[in-house]
């Protein structure tokens, strides 16, 4: 992105330097160091909270905006640098972490690093066999609900006595009294009967390794030792109870028992290459309904494209004869649902074709005694949905085609009139063609806006009705995007943001073609050459 | 449509003729009717629901019932604007809408203007693939960029905590003036629109830039002015109203944006118009209908007007790349 400039113009526009005038460069100079300061403290910031991304990406921004200042070559740049900001932290990092965690395994399940997992697996506590008897008493916090355990055992002839809060350092009690005391730091002893709930919800005391807890069986108090334990040289855990060992297996990103296949709860992140992509084509569960929201979200697209051009040219016609009374109003009447803000015009559709209240449909039921299931029938729904959406969109095109109507010259009509063409004959061989030169690019850039156009879908019928028996939730009028957003978002049946993220790579790959070929036409069309 | 025939009688052709453009008017007029019922029924329901006092989707029709008094045709209007402020901060929302979106509108238009002047007047190596790198990145689906946008805004949050423990001589400083570009803020909203409408609003101003003949700046260079000068007093004035009309578009795409709001704002008396008219309706379709439209009719109707007020310079801006988002 960052370049060297070479000044194709005149001599006269070299970069002029910041020493023309000291004010300026003063200015420049203060805020550069102030901005500095600030960036180095925020990627101090970043690094104790050990968060690598975003500091690399604010040194990235701190030491491309000084570069930028410093050669006066890149002056160009200098006028960019706010937005270049901006775009860096904003728009780029959020496409390179998509397109890295696509070639990760990042779901439920796989949300920690190893290092993490291997922390929480060793929280896993058990009561080893030969763990020492200790005879107890409970205690409460005297302000608050936290309990504490009064532990003694008898070692030698001599009472050792140790104090185990809930979530607090065990400590030993020296010169311990015979008994128990009625209160011991903030705690107050209990009444057998008072007992019963601390035993039923059985905690653990102590914190870190040196932790307690009450065995159900024996009825006495057992230190715990970790269920697991990590040799980093092996990279395996053994379960300390049963002896069993669970090997790292960084290709699927969890510890996994080599004799039985178990597998540990929580896995770990690990970079599975195009693991994911594969999967999209190979998993007959995923691809089957990933065809059907592909050709729907195609067929979508082009359908919007084509139904709200239609009316829009359409409408553009009719409004475009002079003896139309009152062309202006109408026409302003006409945009009108242009516009009303996105949300709220397809709130009020999803009102009104509701089921059972919505007045559309009970206008239908009334008159014709059919009540369309707008929102339940699949192909009902998709119908719903190309509707609301042709009512958002004609308007737009309507602007545009009766702008590129205007355009047409009108001795090229004459001249197909001397010729005998009759008004079909005009629209087909005239009209149409020149208006897909101008329209062509807009057209294109409407099919990409509705290839993800999540709004729609997402706030009418949230992509139901749902398709039966599929791996993840997955809806008949889903298209690419809101099926992605389920997949990332969805709570119910687990996130899975890898593959949601390798799914939205390809759409990008699909959409950016689309785009390059637009731009290509547009500048071969418009000839602007000199000017892009 | 056959009016072929060529008859001899000048007369007769003229009478057809007459019929024929008769009921050409009729077909277009019914047309216009039909397109008309099309686009407007909505609206007209909005407006029946907004002063229908039952406030029900169940009960709604076209026209409003139960109305014996003026008083109880605004009875949705009271509830939403006085009543129910405790369980809807109807007022916040409007003034959240109105700040987010003058704010980032005016930053956002400064500085692609700057950004468009200078792709639009040096040629420096890369330009060209900047172009089209913007033209890409405006196109990937920014739905799954939410994850990291989400957990950027979180990010920066935690610098609060962060930044005076790793340097207690600056703990001097409140760093929780950062919380302001969080989660559940507006700054931190106000930041993603930005960086967002980037792309697009560049290229729509480099286009114009485009057009003003560079022989203005080459006089202004001659004459012993810096590139700044140039930009700030003579080519900033001439696209003045093209920045008015970029302005407007980039208000009302902020001013009516959902998803990223929705996203980021949690908390009741920060949503925008929009996220709250949305968390409004969407928890009980049927009861809170009537106040839904008359909040939709207080927050539609601003912008409508200022389209049919501005309509052909907006197409003029549209056309130029913008499509509706």
């Amino acid at each position: 992105m960052m370049s060297t400039a070479t000044s194709a113009a005149p001599p006269k526009r070299t970069p002029s330097g910041l020493s023309v005038n000291p004010i300026w460069a003063f200015l420049t100079y203060a805020g550069l160091a102030l901005f500095d300061a600030l960036g180095i403290v925020f990627i101090i910031g970043f690094f104790t909270d050990d968060n690598l991304a975003m500091a690399a990406v604010f040194t990235i921004i701190v030491i491309g905006v000084n570069i930028i200042t410093f050669i006066p070559s890149l002056y160009p740049l200098r006028w960019m640098v706010p937005g270049l900001g901006l775009v860096t932290l904003l728009v780029i990092y959020p496409i390179l972490y998509t397109l890295t965690t696509s070639l990760t395994n990042y779901s439920d399940g796989h949300l920690l690093t190893k290092q993490q997992a291997v922390i929480l697996l060793r929280k896993q506590k058990y009561i080893p066999p030969d763990a020492a008897n200790y005879k107890w008493d409970a205690y409460q916090l005297e302000s608050g609900t936290d309990y504490a355990l009064w532990l003694s055992r008898d070692v030698n002839g001599t009472a050792e006595v140790e104090f185990a809060p809930q979530g607090q350092p065990i400590t030993k009690v020296d010169n311990p009294p015979t008994d128990a005391p009625a209160s011991y730091n903030g705690y107050r002893k209990l009444e057998s009967k008072e007992r019963a709930k601390l035993l039923t919800t059985n905690p653990i005391f102590g914190v870190g390794d040196d932790t307690a807890q009450i065995s159900s069986r024996s009825n006495a108090a057992r230190p715990l030792s970790p269920r697991f334990n990590y040799d980093a040289a092996t990279d395996i855990l053994t379960n300390a109870e049963t002896g069993d060992l669970y090997r790292a297996d960084d290709k699927q990103g969890a510890f996994v028992n080599a004799k039985t296949n178990e597998v540990l709860a929580p896995g770990y992140r690990v970079v599975i290459g195009l693991g994911n992509f594969s999967r999209l084509i190979n998993d007959p569960g995923l691809r089957g309904p990933l065809i059907e929201i592909f050709t729907w979200t195609v067929t979508f697209a082009l359908f919007s494209v084509f139904t709200t051009f239609s009316l829009g040219l359409f409408m553009a016609m009719v409004l475009n004869d002079p003896g139309i009374v009152g062309r202006k109003i109408i026409r302003s009447l006409l945009i009108i649902p242009y516009a009303i803000p996105g949300v709220i015009g397809i709130m009020v559709w999803r009102g009104m074709l509701n089921q059972n209240l919505g007045i559309i449909t009970n206008t239908i039921a009334n008159s014709f005694g059919v009540r369309i299931p707008w929102f339940t029938d699949a192909t009902w729904a998709k119908v719903a949905i190309l509707l609301v959406n042709l009512w958002l969109g004609y308007p737009y095109m309507m602007l545009i085609c009766s702008g590129a109507l205007q355009a047409i010259p009108a001795d090229v009509y004459e001249a197909a009139a001397v010729d005998g063409a009759n008004p079909r004959q005009r629209f087909w061989q005239i009209t149409l063609p020149l208006l897909l030169v101008t329209m062509g690019p807009l057209l294109i850039a409407s099919f990409v806006f509705n290839f993800n156009n999540y709004l729609i879908i997402e706030l009418l019928n949230s992509g139901n009705p749902p398709m039966p028996n599929t791996p993840t939730p997955a809806g008949y009028t889903d298209i690419l995007i809101s099926y992605t957003y389920r997949l990332a978002f969805g709570s119910n049946r687990g996130a899975d943001y890898g593959y949601a993220s390798a799914i939205t790579i390809i759409i990008f790959l699909i959409v950016a073609a689309v785009t390059m070929f637009q731009y290509r036409l547009t500048r071969r069309w418009e000839e602007v050459g000199e000017n892009v | 449509m056959s009016k072929k025939k060529e008859g001899p009688h000048v007369e007769s052709r003229m009478v057809v003729a007459s019929r024929d453009k008769t009921i050409g008017l009729v077909v277009r007029y019914t047309i216009i009717g039909l397109a008309l019922i099309f686009a407007l029924f909505p609206v007209l329901f909005i407006f029946s629901s907004a002063f229908n006092p039952t406030g029900q989707l169940s009960t709604q029709s076209l026209i409003p019932r139960g109305v014996d008094s003026v008083d109880k045709l605004f009875t949705n209007f009271r509830a939403l604007m006085v009543d129910d402020l405790a369980v809807y901060p109807f007022w916040n929302w409007i003034g959240n809408s109105f700040f987010v979106a003058t704010i980032s509108t005016t930053l956002t238009v400064l500085i692609t203007a700057l950004s468009a002047y200078s792709f639009s007047r040096f040629r420096f190596w890369g330009r060209r693939s900047m172009l089209l790198g913007i033209l890409l990145i405006q196109v990937f689906p920014n739905i799954l960029a939410l994850v990291s946008l989400f957990l950027i805004l979180q990010d920066i949050g935690r610098l609060a905590d962060a930044i005076p423990q790793a340097i207690p001589a600056l703990s001097f400083i409140n760093w929780h003036w950062l919380d302001r570009f969080s989660l559940d803020s507006l700054g931190g909203v106000i930041l993603l629109y930005m960086a967002g409408a980037m792309g697009i609003n560049t290229w729509l101003m480099k286009g114009f830039f485009d057009t003003i003949p560079r022989e203005i700046d080459e006089s202004a260079t001659v004459d012993g002015a810096t590139h700044w000068q140039t930009f700030w007093m003579l080519i900033f004035p001439l696209v003045r109203p093209i920045l008015a009309v970029v302005g407007i578009l980039a208000f009302v795409g902020t001013f009516n944006e959902f998803i990223l709001a929705r996203t980021i704002l949690r908390d009741k008396n920060n949503w925008t118009l929009m996220v709250g008219l949305f968390n409004f309706i969407n928890s009980d379709f049927n009861r809170d209908w009537g106040k839904f439209a008359a909040g939709a009719l207080i927050s539609g109707t601003p912008v409508v007007i200022l389209y049919l007020l501005l309509q052909d310079q907006i197409v003029g801006g549209l056309t130029s790349g913008a499509v509706k988002g």
